[in-house]
């Protein structure tokens, strides 16, 4: 099902489709195209000021505004939820300047924006997975310099990188990066995923679907094309590792799936449900139960 | 002629012609031209301001020299003019083949990361994946330069100036290098700990058969590590040769005013 | 359907009415106008055109009253309008040397050609609380001069530059291409004309900051304020169709020129060195502080040691921007719970594994006492 939203206010005439003018859209595509090219390079662009902040997804926004025509349909997801305050804002931004169909199914969507999570059902050729980025820079919290990390990459100087890795094993005998989890594009570019979890790092491995990565305060776009190999970093003896939730979502019995901890009562009691929305609700449409049965949230009823 | 493993051992490591830095119209160092042979130290002395840092930093590829060339051999056997290399070229050079030993520690080493990644750091910039191998050798080098095994996860800012100074050398040295650049590695150090340093450098560059080219203003240093001189003054070369010729036997008179007040035995 | 934070369309719309019924306050006071605002808070309103890059005084009135003055916030809104309007081209270059003057002073000079013209200032008067003002007293009549509008008051640094006393403006050709931050994503090094762009429309607080950082010694470069200047200047555009420049209007605009420490070398004479502020709108504050850090910049150029945040052009052009400051540091208010989770999952992993080697490690030791 797709729901569409009446449309109000300031857009229409005063604001192009997808409010950015043709000309910023062709840069914007230019960049991206490149960025294709070079799978994890982060390609310069001279990204626009936004009608919403630096750092909310104006890079996300941005690259999506540039790829979607009138026939898309967009899921906005923030998350891994399609209801989420931000992401009902940016969707609203859409809707209000292209009057296209948006969608909560992933299966349905042509374009999904998302921030911090990758959907769980696996996305096909026919679909664009659109990140929003804060910080592209895998290497910044290393090396603070614009014109350092540059060169770093262009040398493929990326010891530093297992530096930081190493230090985590010998303090805390783990890989202690648990989201924007450093992964190697083609075997060349390092590359920052955004922060998504570690546990969604394998989804961009060979993923069909095309992915493309926006910063706007940081001026830069990356991509990985369909089916492109992307390792996420480790060493030999201590091997990346996808984080394993104990138990089963509480709503809709799902395993090996990415979880949510909600805290229920000021004693402690917390129960675990499936961040990806979307798949919790298709689940228990075709009849999947949780140990919990139905939501206890929703159970009593918030008014 | 021919290139091969055999006789480049009897080849130059680094060949430096005629150079030359200036700043403005004032002179860093001037004409400089030497050869320095493989398992070969070379002692640069002279006051401070006699141009010995700038010609260091102009053989190391971390200042551009105005005239002249720097020929280095690789482990091809083939020799290659610095500053015609691409940077690429270069910083590998740096982190695999060579090492540079700063007066400070604090600007050779990562000072907020443990001691193990310090020396580890190398090896992982050249392909290194084993978080155990790469512990083993880190203990291994820190064996050597004299660093219990037990501050191997403390970082550097809790070690002392002289366990500083030799994990610097241990983290220069742990991907064989070929060619060590050292300037004024004992400056800092109280006279007790620079005696143990030297020592201690004194028998890795006799075990490791290292080229070592090395800064100082103190002729004790360059007497009991080198085996060649360069005395500057000005910016110029003004006497060379073994280093105990040199300094037994001083033909220049700076040399020899050098000697006098320095090196009372 | 379950998420953690429920009905967020819905809750979005009425957060945003509670903010316009705030936003107008007690209904029986009168609602600002535009005008009110331009008018009376002409500072802020300058702040917000040139922070916001949109010389438009109505549309930063608009900008003052939409945000509550949060004059932050304003130039957000400025920025998010200009970036949607057509552009027809780059104006010709203003020329401050021919503003028709409302303010002018040099430190340096005690006279000099065109005067000292002390102009609309906050300067020498007793910071007092004026309560007549609170009474709504009416404003006193100043007397005005009138100046001839062709009049060109040299400016101080070209009265140096006679002498060859301060370095001259840089040497560009005419027709060289200028930079446009608003066009390319900004890389480093970055030249002066990227340099001022990006200090022009950077935060007041943030320039304010790092130049007086560098009045006490962070990378000091010992300033003269050579000369302030406020007025009108005209502006011109070239129409390509037409061949010919045409006015376009007059702006306002504060410029500072800084006179600064001098240099020489062997191959050039001694020379003072120049910092340069210029804001459109009255801005006084800023150009001065902006002129202390153009200066800073420059240290590599001229040179100098660089060991001072403000001397350092990555970390002064990367964060001067308020917009994309406060948009990044409020971000930190959405929603990280995904984030957070993973965090949560691996803290966990890593105390119990802590906790375990811990109590082994006892075990082992009251062991060993038992023996």
């Amino acid at each position: 099902m797709t729901e569409r939203v009446e449309t109000q206010g300031i857009s229409g005439e005063h604001y192009n489709f997808a409010y950015l003018d043709e000309q910023t859209k062709r840069m914007i595509r230019r960049a991206i195209l490149k960025g294709i090219a070079v799978p994890g390079y982060q390609v310069p662009f001279a990204a626009r000021e936004m009608p919403m902040p630096y750092g909310w997804g104006t890079g996300g926004v941005q690259v999506t505004a540039a790829v979607i025509g009138k026939n898309d349909c967009l899921k906005m997801i923030d998350q891994g939820s399609d209801d989420t305050t931000n992401a009902v804002a940016l969707r609203n931004f859409f809707v209000e300047t292209t009057g296209v169909d948006t969608t909560t199914k992933t299966k349905d969507a042509s374009i999904i924006q998302t921030r911090h999570r990758i959907p769980e059902e696996n996305l096909t050729k026919d679909q664009v997975l659109v990140y929003q980025v804060p910080i592209p820079e895998p290497l910044r919290f290393l090396e603070p310099r614009e014109t350092e990390t540059r060169k770093m990459h262009a040398l493929e100087e990326y010891g530093l990188m297992h530096v930081k890795l190493y230090e985590d094993i010998a303090k805390f005998g783990h890989i202690a990066t648990a989201y924007a989890y450093p992964v190697m594009v083609q075997d060349r570019y390092v590359m920052d995923p955004s922060p998504t979890p570690k546990f969604d790092n394998p989804k961009m491995d060979q993923m069909e679907a095309l992915q493309l990565f926006g910063a706007g305060r940081e001026k830069r776009i990356y991509a990985i094309p369909p089916h492109t190999k992307v390792v996420s970093l480790d060493f030999e003896d201590h091997p990346f590792e996808v984080t394993k939730f104990e138990q089963p979502c509480a709503i809709c019995g799902a395993e090996e799936i990415y979880l949510d901890e909600v805290i229920l009562d000021d004693a402690g009691n917390r129960m675990f449900v499936c961040s990806d929305s979307d798949f919790c609700e298709e689940r228990r449409d075709v009849g999947h139960v949780g140990h919990l049965g139905t939501n206890p949230l929703e159970a009593e009823g918030n008014d | 002629m021919s290139l091969d493993i055999q006789n480049s051992e009897d080849l130059p490591l680094l060949q430096v012609s005629n150079t030359t830095k200036l700043y403005g119209g004032r002179i860093g160092c001037k004409d400089v031209s030497f050869d320095l042979y493989p398992g070969e130290v070379l002692a640069i002395v002279g006051e401070s301001g006699s141009g010995k840092t700038t010609l260091l930093n102009c053989l190391a590829t971390r200042l551009t020299p105005t005239s002249g060339s720097v020929n280095y051999r690789n482990r091809m056997g083939q020799m290659r003019n610095l500053y015609e290399m691409s940077e690429a070229e270069r910083r590998m050079l740096m982190r695999t083949d060579w090492g540079f030993v700063h007066q400070h520690p604090a600007d050779g080493l990562r000072m907020t990361v443990s001691a193990g990644a310090n020396v580890g750091e190398r090896l992982m910039a050249v392909g290194a994946r084993h978080y155990g191998n790469i512990r083993d050798t880190a203990t291994d080098w820190l064996g050597r330069v004299e660093i219990a095994e037990d501050r191997i996860d403390d970082d550097p800012r809790a070690f002392s100036g002289g366990m500083r100074q030799r994990l610097q050398i241990a983290r220069n040295l742990v991907t064989a290098p070929r060619l060590v650049f050292m300037d004024e590695p004992t400056g800092g150090l109280d006279v007790s700990v620079q005696a143990r340093l030297l020592d201690l450098l004194r028998g890795l560059v006799a075990d490791l058969g290292l080229s070592v080219i090395i800064v100082t203003h103190d002729l004790a240093v360059a007497r009991l590590l080198s085996h060649r001189i360069l005395v500057m003054r000005h910016g110029h070369v003004i006497e060379s040769g073994l280093t105990d010729q040199v300094l037994d036997d001083p033909q220049e008179s700076y040399t020899q005013l050098l000697v006098s007040s320095i090196l009372q035995p | 359907m379950y998420v953690a934070v429920k009905g967020g369309e819905k809750a979005i719309r009425n957060a945003h009415k509670l903010m316009a019924r705030d936003r107008r306050g007690d209904t029986s006071v009168p609602s600002l106008s535009l005008k009110q605002v331009s008018e009376q808070l002409y500072l802020s309103v300058s702040r917000v055109m040139a922070e916001g890059s949109l010389y438009d005084a109505e549309l930063a009135a608009l900008g003052i009253k939409q945000s509550r003055g949060d004059l932050i916030e304003a130039a957000f809104l400025m920025r998010a309008y200009r970036t949607t309007l057509p552009r027809f081209g780059y104006s010709k270059p203003i020329g401050t040397a021919k503003m028709l003057i409302r303010r002018r002073i040099s430190a340096t000079y005690k006279d000099l050609p065109g005067g000292q013209l002390l102009g609309p200032t906050f300067d020498y008067t007793q910071r007092l609380l004026d309560f007549k003002l609170a009474a709504d007293g009416e404003a006193p009549t100043p007397e005005v001069q009138e100046f001839e509008k062709e009049e060109v008051v040299p400016r101080v640094t070209d009265l140096l530059n006679e002498e060859g006393l301060i370095e001259p403006d840089e040497s560009i050709a005419p027709d060289a291409p200028v930079g446009d931050i608003t066009r390319e994503p900004l890389t480093f090094p970055a030249d002066r004309d990227l340099r001022l762009q990006n200090l022009a429309r950077g935060d007041e607080g943030f320039l304010l900051a790092l130049g007086y950082s560098t009045q006490r010694g962070f990378g000091r470069t010992h300033p003269f304020a050579g000369e302030i200047r406020l007025g009108e200047v005209e502006v011109d555009f070239f129409m390509e169709e037409l061949g010919f420049e045409v006015p376009l209007g007059t702006m306002t605009v504060t410029e500072c020129q800084m006179i600064n420490q001098f240099q020489g070398s062997a191959s050039a004479p001694p020379q003072f060195t120049r910092g340069y502020g210029l804001v459109p709108g009255q801005g006084e504050r800023k150009v001065m502080a902006m002129a202390l850090v153009d200066r800073s910049l420059r240290a590599e150029e001229l040179g100098e040691e660089i060991d001072s945040p403000t001397q350092d052009q990555e970390f002064v052009l990367s964060h001067s921007d308020n917009v994309q400051a406060t948009g990044f540091v409020e971000h930190l208010k959405l929603p990280h719970y995904v984030d957070f989770q993973s965090e949560l999952e691996l803290i966990r992993k890593v105390r119990k594994e802590w906790q375990e080697k811990r109590e082994a490690a006892e075990q082992e030791l009251i062991a060993e006492a038992a023996q």
